[in-house]
């Protein structure tokens, strides 16, 4: 119900008055409505939820947190190497 | 996808898993809260990769599931005018009133659409301006900015013939529901990423202090999911309570002020009644008076209605996460996604839908002997 995804903005565009966008999953696309991101530019990633994008995906935080990801996974090698806990 | 397959990266998952084996050294509870979350850890076993020490019960985050019986019986009431267009989510189609479903409904003739936005029943309603269109707007935080923009929508062009049934429900009061309960186990939350998406992780905070209990706000794919358990363990085993946010890359600590404001336009926060569990105080919105010419409450009068629910189903002690579905009697054997008994059987979110989807059901104990 709370299912969300991360899109690819393509195109914006105004609909009823409304700030709308068209929005890339993987292969399709659909529109997505802009008011709760209007700022969202073609080229930036935004989370849809019922046709509404609820965030902009942050980049450097996704950038930080995946650092600390990959960082995770060399000590962790090298702990097995070693044969010990990291 | 960019943002999503990354995040379902096995070797990545394996290393975050050492990690959390080396941090546990005693057993711990876990609750994730939300029924998107316990969809994806059953339907990746995560919860059967964790070390044994680490227990996840699943919460009464789906708010298809705990949409109180009356409610889903007034929307069948309305669904049954002939002047009516009801609209709703597909995964409300299948969800037991005292007396079938609304798929059943629309077999016997009612109008019943599935749409994928509000603003898709919106433009049902400008398309045919000699029907009623009701949407059955039901969600937790996540869903509320977007009905709530159908409304405002409606209200700016004037459009006359569209309301919205209202069971909107919120995470933080329903998380401090299961902390006062006596029989409480839960020592720990992953809390509801795409919630906080909107709402930010500062409603959390209020939580955190008064409970002393880590609330760590995860995402939903098994490497997200991952780092919140490591997250909570570590916080766990150190005796720390904190607000952590481990889905930075969309959540806040503020959230989206103007999906928030939206929110405050329209809604108004209510007492609500949650299926399976009883009345939450503070826990749900209904339309503001402001907007009370397109609440379906007030649109259409339905008669006094009686709501039955069947005697078997244990759901509520599923949803505080005392109980696993598989302690269930009725659990895969009178109660199925085809026939379900209660709530966290109706919607693919709940936890006894994804145990039933991902093959958890019991085995029969004694096979029948050929003669």
């Amino acid at each position: 119900m709370c299912l969300a995804i991360p899109g690819e903005v393509v195109e914006r565009f105004e609909k009823h008055g409304m700030r709308f966008g068209k929005v890339r999953f993987g292969g399709i696309s659909r529109e997505v409505c802009l008011e709760y991101e209007p700022s969202a530019q073609p080229g930036d990633f935004v989370l849809v939820h019922v046709g509404f994008a609820i965030a902009t995906v942050d980049r450097e935080e996704a950038a930080r947190a995946w650092e600390v990801l990959e960082e995770i996974g060399q000590t962790a090698e090298f702990a097995d190497e070693e044969g010990q806990e990291p | 996808m960019r943002y999503l397959d990354e995040y379902r990266d096995p070797d990545v998952a394996s290393r975050l898993l050492e990690r959390i084996r080396a941090a546990v050294t005693r057993p711990w509870v876990i609750m994730e809260v939300c029924g998107g979350q316990t969809h994806s850890i059953v339907r990746y076993g995560v919860d059967r990769l964790l070390p044994e020490e680490i227990e996840l019960v699943h919460g009464p985050g789906c708010p298809v599931c705990v949409t109180a019986l009356e409610t889903i019986d007034r929307a069948h009431a309305i669904a049954e005018r002939p002047e009516v267009i009801f609209t709703s989510f597909g995964d409300m189609l299948r969800v037991p009133g005292s007396h079938g479903d609304l798929l059943g409904l629309k077999a016997r003739g009612a109008d019943v659409r599935v749409v994928y936005s509000p603003l898709d029943a919106l433009a049902l309603a400008r398309r045919n301006p000699d029907r009623q269109v009701v949407f059955f707007g039901i969600g937790f935080e996540t869903t509320a900015p977007a009905n709530a923009m159908a409304l405002v929508t409606a209200k700016r062009e004037g459009v006359k013939n569209f309301s919205l049934l209202v069971s909107h429900v919120l995470v933080p009061p329903a998380i401090a529901w299961v902390l006062q309960a006596p029989d409480n186990r839960v020592q720990a939350f992953l809390g509801p990423g795409h919630v906080c998406a909107v709402v930010g992780s500062r409603p959390y905070e209020g939580l955190v202090a008064r409970y002393r209990t880590p609330i760590v706000i995860s995402g939903f794919e098994p490497v997200d999911l991952l780092e919140g358990v490591l997250a909570a363990v570590r916080q766990l085993e150190e005796g720390r309570a904190e607000v952590e946010n481990a889905y930075a890359r969309m959540v806040s600590r503020d959230g989206n002020r103007a999906a928030k404001a939206m929110i405050d336009e329209v809604f108004e926060v209510i007492d609500r009644p949650w299926r399976g569990v009883g009345m939450i105080p503070k826990s749900g919105y209904r339309i503001s008076y402001e907007y009370r010419a397109y609440d379906a409450e007030r649109v259409f009068e339905v008669e006094a209605i009686e709501a039955r629910e069947p005697a078997a189903c244990i759901s509520g002690a599923i949803l505080r996460g005392v109980k696993k579905p598989c302690e269930c009697p009725a659990f895969g054997v009178t109660c199925t996604p085809r026939t379900p008994l209660g709530a966290t059987m109706v919607s693919n979110e709940g936890a006894c839908a994804a145990y039933f989807q991902y093959g958890r059901a019991p085995v029969p104990r004694t096979l029948p002997v050929a003669p």
